[in-house]
């Protein structure tokens, strides 16, 4: 009786190596299209943060209202911020492409930032100084460069870090809509 | 023209590749031993039409096709010759099709190799390698073809092969790793075959085993190459990092050490024979994972291809398909195999069986790091990452105990050992080790796991060597003829329980004693570590086929006289305009010197990052130790003499 009983529960361990790679396999498939490669930012599907910084043009206050109706890029970077460098001929592209691309000139020094965008040329609608960062802590940034998406309606929806390139851009234009 | 040929060449070995899954298992079915037979041709035209596509795409490197859309992606014209055919397998379809070309490799080996096997045994090993090189053909033209062309506007210029990837150490790497694990398909390939004809006897292990220790013995020189390339192209001097991907590769590798034990006990003695089974497929399945792993884009890694969910799910459902489905075969079939033999605790069964314990639970551990953040993510508990920490607290303590008894295994006999003996036999090299390690322990201050590695590896070293000349040993034939009687497979042992000792030291030491230092530098700087010191005589331009760099020239001394002249470089590749570090070496068997340049600060002074790394070099010479023994013990005549015998 024992000994059928020790059988039968030999059989169904045999099962066991099955049934847990099922559940592992489960867990792949929950996981598959998720976007490893970045820290999920908590801003996703929310309306852009107020703010009130300084243009580095025209020296005036703007607010977030003033940024248009349209869908845009907001861009953090800095000159002194290898990277940016980099990034800036995409950028450059892109806004020869008429994409709308605000800067946020993050944590930098203006006329360092004026002698840049002098000599590399100036792909941003408007440019924004955070020098203190105050706005990058808002906006949850980590370093520069890194990239949002704002849609029409004013929410964020995407968030790169790092360089801009033409493969990053092929992704995030379609949340600009 | 000439890509569309192969791209056909591509979609006709998927129909050969099916037809071989199928013809051989029906020709099993109804017993039919002409359709069985087919299994040989079939493999052959699969792998030469896989062959024939895999030279059209290198050929269409070579001539700069940037018509095609990989070709364009990962090629330049800048590039030397050598990474063009490299950058074949650059990125994830060319690294698929070389994936499946290798398999197909392997499978034309069983199928050459295999002429003595039982008929109805070789259709079902073939047909099931075939099942496998099916399932990765049709993933490869579904989903990730190398031969999509970008007409009628064809770019002038390729993208560019990421720098990173422009070393000997990348062009070798790759290739070698998929011998290795994919050549545990064989194995595989023979466990499904025992499970599907009920032939579990030991005969099965013997065919397996040659296959077996050859792909370990390539998994390891992969692994190695692996390491050696993240030490010196990665610029920052490590050698091992427990990234997802060199996790991938690793499981594998110690699922197929411990396999490759398994498949000694049950080919020599007829026991774990269930076991073995299931741990032929777990190594595969570790393989599969490896691929899916790194493919799928689940996990984030620095060398992880490029995210597309929708190779994800096909992946994800072949990976479902092979193992579940094996994974099902053997919960049917292994409750009808019967282990006649019994062994002793003292036997050399019993410390296989602790081998084989001791290494699954390894590979688990290392499998349990890799998925946490999986699992984590899963559970809604949040994104984390599992770093060296985990793996080294956890790995290091049950490695050493491994170590500990790998020393011992070889000295026991089958079934039962006298303790007396075995005690007489260990009593010396004991006492010889722990005296070894004192002594080391008066020249260097250790802490006190430093101290039990170092007392360990004395210990392998002194019981393996111990344990050749006792079998050399009292006889009366010279100790020449005798050593040249041992089976290669002993010898084969000998060499890789060595390997691991080397290996072992190695990291011991450069975890221990390597020495950092991060400088500001100008010309004429010194900087003085570890007895060496380092002058800095400044950077100059220099143009590389690809890139320009900015060469730093440092002249090393010791006790005043100069030992070497160093060049690292900080490189920027103009088609990507990527930054590369490009550490330079001063190589040696008890130290290596590494220099990175870190960046420029102003005019003339830079960042540079020195270390001295003793004995480094022994972890890949131990990893080199491993590989020939690997390959030696699969040339034992046994194997070949066997080939010809009745089963």
């Amino acid at each position: 009786m024992s000994d059928v009983k020790s059988k039968k529960m030999k059989k169904i361990a045999l099962f066991l190596p099955f049934l847990v790679f099922a559940l592992l396999a489960g867990v792949f498939f929950s996981q598959l299209g998720k976007d490893t490669q970045y820290m999920p930012s908590a801003l996703i599907g929310k309306q852009l943060p107020e703010f009130s910084l300084v243009n580095l043009e025209t020296n005036k206050v703007m607010n977030k209202e003033d940024l248009g109706e349209e869908g845009f890029l907001i861009n953090f970077w800095g000159t002194w911020c290898p990277a940016c460098s980099f990034e800036h001929d995409y950028l450059m592209e892109l806004a020869s492409q008429g994409v709308n691309i605000v800067g946020i000139d993050y944590k930098d020094e203006t006329q360092e930032a004026i002698k840049w965008l002098k000599e590399k040329g100036d792909p941003y609608s408007v440019v924004l100084l955070d020098e203190l960062g105050n706005f990058g802590v808002d906006m949850g940034v980590t370093g520069a460069p890194e990239t949002f998406v704002v849609n029409g309606q004013g929410e964020i929806t995407y968030r790169h870090q790092g360089i801009v390139n033409e493969e990053v851009w092929q992704t995030m234009k379609g949340y600009l809509k | 023209m000439l890509p569309e040929i192969g791209h056909f060449a591509l979609i006709l070995s998927l129909f050969f590749a099916a037809s071989l899954s199928f013809v051989p298992i029906l020709g099993y079915v109804k017993k039919q031993k002409i359709l069985m037979a087919y299994s040989v041709p079939l493999t052959h035209v699969t792998s030469l039409l896989v062959l024939l596509s895999f030279i059209v795409l290198s050929y269409s490197f070579a001539i700069d096709d940037f018509s095609i859309l990989y070709v364009s992606q990962n090629s330049n014209s800048l590039l030397p010759v050598m990474f063009k055919l490299s950058a074949v397998w650059g990125g994830h379809e060319g690294s698929l099709l070389l994936w499946v070309l290798i398999l197909c490799g392997w499978s034309s080996a069983v199928a050459y190799k295999g002429k003595s096997l039982p008929e109805d045994i070789k259709a079902l090993v073939l047909a099931t390698l075939g099942v496998v090189t099916t399932g990765f053909l049709a993933f490869l033209l579904f989903t990730s073809s190398p031969f999509i062309r970008l007409l009628p506007d064809m770019p002038v210029e390729g993208a560019d092969l990421n720098p990173l990837l422009q070393d000997i150490g990348l062009i070798i790497h790759p290739p070698m790793l998929y011998m290795g694990y994919v050549g545990f398909s064989v194995a595989f390939a023979f466990a499904i075959a025992a499970l599907i004809s009920g032939n579990l006897n030991s005969s099965w292990a013997r065919w397996a085993r040659p296959w077996t220790s050859v792909s370990w013995a390539f998994l390891t020189l992969g692994i190695g190459l692996g390491s050696w390339w993240a030490y010196y192209e990665l610029g920052w001097g490590g050698w091992w990092f427990w990234d997802p991907v060199e996790n991938a590769s690793f499981m594998p590798w110690l699922a197929g050490t411990a396999l490759i034990h398994s498949l000694a006990v049950t080919e020599k003695r007829g026991v774990f024979k269930s076991w073995t089974v299931l741990l032929a497929i777990f190594t595969f399945s570790l393989s599969l994972l490896g691929t899916f792993l790194v493919r799928s884009g689940v996990l984030t890694s620095v060398h992880a291809f490029a995210a597309d969910p929708t190779r994800g799910v096909f992946i994800l459902v072949l990976l479902f398909l092979f193992v579940g489905g094996s994974l099902l075969l053997y919960a049917m079939r292994a409750a009808d195999v019967k282990s006649e033999v019994s062994f002793g605790l003292t036997g050399r069964e019993a410390g296989l069986l602790i081998n084989n314990i001791v290494l699954v639970t390894l590979s688990l551990t290392v499998l349990l790091g890799t998925l946490f953040p999986l699992l984590f993510d899963f559970l809604d508990l949040g994104k984390i990452s599992v770093g060296a920490p985990y793996f080294n607290t956890m790995f290091s303590p049950i490695a050493l105990f491994l170590m500990l008894v790998m020393a011992v295994g070889p000295l026991l006999r089958w079934n039962r050992t006298k303790l007396e003996t075995l005690v007489k036999q260990l009593v010396f090299p004991l006492i010889l080790a722990i005296v070894l390690t004192a002594v080391t322990l008066i020249w260097q201050r250790f802490e006190w796991i430093t101290a039990i590695s170092l007392f360990v590896a004395y210990w392998v070293l002194l019981l393996t060597l111990i344990d050749w000349f006792a079998k050399l040993g009292n006889s009366s034939v010279s100790w020449w003829q005798k050593a040249k009687k041992l089976p290669r497979n002993y010898y084969g042992m000998l060499i890789a329980h060595l390997g691991m000792a080397v290996s072992l030291i190695g990291i011991l030491f450069v975890s221990v004693q390597s020495q950092e230092e991060m400088v500001r530098m100008a010309q004429n700087d010194s900087v003085t570590l570890s007895g060496y010191e380092f002058v800095f005589n400044g950077v100059s331009q220099v143009q590389g086929p690809n890139y320009v760099a900015n060469r730093a020239n440092i002249s090393v001394f010791e006790n005043g006289r100069q030992v070497a002249t160093m060049e690292p470089e900080k490189r920027v590749y103009q088609a990507r305009t990527q930054m590369m570090t490009e550490a330079s070496i001063d190589a040696g068997l008890f130290r290596d010197l590494y220099i990175s340049l870190g960046e420029q600060l102003d005019d003339s002074t830079w960042g540079v990052r020195v270390h001295v790394k003793p004995f480094v070099r022994w972890i890949w010479l131990g990893g080199i130790f491993m590989m020939l023994g690997g390959f030696l013990s699969a040339l034992d005549k046994r194997y070949r003499k066997v080939a010809g015998a009745k089963i």
